[in-house]
């Protein structure tokens, strides 16, 4: 309950306080091309977005968020960022970081800029069921890696690399990647798929540390 | 401003700003034998009868420590330290029983000393936050539990445990037992001559005295506590260093307020916080209370705001000059939504919507009105915004 790290910038309390391109209506009257939908609110956070295509570019975007002020302020301004000049091509729209929408947002606090990326995943996502609806699933990025833990949106690969690195217990992975630290749903399968990895790269016993 | 946070701190008493304002240029060391040391000697036995009175207990069980926290750290720290030391158990190994709901300071404390030898047994609690006395009571390693220690009152639900009943546990069984009244104290009558508790903690900075003073109530003919810093005599040796003779003078003179002031307070106050919550429930749905419905402190009301998420709510209040407080992760600075909330049973995302409004002495009618319709506001905004519906 304190208060570190509140220290929003003028533009991110200016799209906190009047966000932009809110979903106003009900989803059926909006009749979105595509709709993307990341996060739960057991993990504090969730965001959907939805998008108009024509021609190739997103004319339209709308969105709706259970989530805290940076996660506000950053979808708003991802949603200009997207929309303006008649409208980012699917293909640029795609490439959006967390990194360009917290620039424009003229920064974030550290501490909060896990809370902004949910924006552009879910716009990823609203451009991936596009892609789907409109039989182009060729287009649709190939992505090796699996959420495990939909909180913090860490991956199987994100495991990978750490016990890549040397993780090898439960303990030291949740506190270099703080997975299964918000509901903790995922632990269980996080601790299987870790010890798989382990197997894999650690055969022997020795590499392990376990008797 | 509209000011319902002070569960987290108070302002200062204006009785208690003036009193620090006189004392400032009374800089003697009480501990001098000349006049300026013993104007300033006289000052802090002044304050020390003050909290005694207030308490009803003897000036020499008052020891004036730097916070609240500090007077936990005292306690529990003391377990198992040294032969001589209250809480020593001669079986080896000691044990402490607490509750999942502890405030920080006590938690991590516990989670300290549990690398020393120390068992500790975290009593879990009901869907209104209550500890039951018997489950207490069944966590008793006779002759190895060294102390039962359960706060008072819960700072970010409000709930008050039944310390009576634990207290009597604790006799039973002898064993020492220690309670953090960081928040009760000036919110429930406490009466240490009626009360048979070993130990308590207090605070200045939750009854309007400044922040940097606390007390720790130590009973006459406990064993020895062993001092967390080690020095001179001062505070019966219990706790070295030259007093905080400013903190000292403000805690006597807001517990000399307290007494004053508490009783008409505690009616006004409870009656304010029962209109707020009564307009919050009235105006808007699907909302859920934190906490237990009547065994809870007059001034707290923690509420979830479902499908919105705690943070926006408690900035766009602060936006509209309303200070409140959130058990959401993102306020937090961690990723885990408020561990009081989240013990009561209910799913996370309760947790993450879960706003606290406490309410103290400036609070007046018509604040609570502005803060019902701005709630509304601010929740039915939000509301729009979110994807659950």
């Amino acid at each position: 309950m304190d208060g570190v790290g509140w220290n929003y910038s003028d533009v991110v309390k200016e799209h906190f306080m009047r966000p932009k391109n809110i979903l106003q209506v009900s989803e059926e009257e909006y009749k979105a091309d595509g709709v993307g939908f990341v996060g739960s609110p057991a993990c504090g956070d969730m965001m959907k977005i939805f998008i108009k295509v024509k021609e190739g570019r997103i004319i339209d975007l709308k969105w709706q968020t259970f989530g805290c002020a940076s996660a506000i302020g950053s979808t708003s301004m991802l949603s200009e960022m997207v929309t303006r000049d008649g409208g980012m091509t699917l293909e640029e729209a795609i490439e959006i970081t967390p990194e360009a929408i917290i620039k424009e947002l003229g920064g974030l606090p550290a501490n909060k800029i896990h809370c902004s990326v949910l924006g552009d995943k879910a716009l990823r996502d609203a451009i991936n069921d596009y892609y789907k609806k409109t039989g182009q699933t060729d287009k649709i990025p190939k992505t090796e890696a699996k959420i495990v833990c939909e909180c913090l949106e860490v991956t199987d690969e994100d495991i990978r690399m750490e016990v890549l690195e040397g993780v090898k217990d439960f303990d030291t992975l949740q506190k270099r990647t703080k997975v299964g630290t918000s509901c903790g749903k995922c632990a269980d399968n996080v601790k299987k798929i870790l010890n798989d990895f382990v197997e894999q790269y650690y055969k022997c016993s020795i590499y392990t540390g376990e008797k | 401003m509209i000011y319902l946070d002070y569960n987290a701190t108070t302002p200062l008493h204006p009785k208690v700003k003036e009193k620090i304002i006189d004392f400032l240029n009374d800089y003697g060391n009480p501990s001098s034998a000349h006049e300026t040391g013993r104007k300033v000697k006289f000052m802090v036995e002044d304050a020390r009868e003050s909290v005694a009175s207030f308490l009803n207990c003897r000036p020499d069980e008052i020891i004036f420590t730097a916070s609240g926290s500090e007077a936990n750290n005292t306690v529990i720290k003391s377990v198992g330290r040294c032969a001589n030391s209250l809480c020593y158990s001669s079986a080896g190994k000691s044990h402490i029983i607490s509750t999942v709901v502890e405030h920080p300071s006590v938690l991590n404390t516990l989670k300290c000393v549990e690398n020393q030898n120390i068992d500790v047994t975290y009593v879990k609690v009901d869907a209104f936050g209550r500890v039951s006395a018997s489950d207490v009571e069944k966590a008793i390693r006779p002759g190895v539990t060294s102390l039962i220690s359960t706060m008072y009152a819960n700072n970010e639900i409000g709930v008050i445990q039944p310390i009576e009943e634990i207290s009597a546990i604790a006799q039973k069984y002898d064993i020492p037992f220690h309670t953090d009244a960081v928040q009760a104290i000036g919110k429930v009558p406490i009466d240490l001559k009626k009360l048979n508790v070993d130990y308590m903690s207090i605070s200045g900075h939750k009854i309007y005295a400044p922040k940097g003073i606390g007390v720790l109530y130590k009973k006459k003919g406990t064993k020895a506590l062993c001092p967390l810093i080690n020095g001179g005599h001062q505070e019966f040796s219990f706790r070295a260093g030259t007093e905080n003779t400013i903190g000292i003078v403000a805690i006597g003179e807001a517990f000399k307020q307290l007494k004053i002031e508490m009783d008409e307070e505690i009616i006004r106050i409870k009656k304010l916080r029962d209109k707020l919550e009564a307009g919050l429930f009235k105006t808007i749905p699907n909302i859920k209370l934190n906490g237990h419905p009547t065994e809870r402190l007059p001034g707290t009301l923690n509420i979830s705001f479902k499908n919105i998420e705690g943070e926006s709510i408690l900035l766009r209040l602060d936006l509209f000059g309303i200070a409140v407080s959130t058990g959401s992760a993102c306020s937090s600075g961690s990723l885990e939504p408020s561990y009081v909330v989240s013990s009561l049973g209910v799913e996370p995302e309760i947790a993450h919507s879960s706003i606290r409004f406490s309410l103290g002495r400036e609070n007046t009618e018509e604040e609570i009105d502005q803060t019902i319709e701005k709630v509304g506001e601010v929740v039915s905004f939000l509301r729009t915004m979110s994807p659950i519906k």
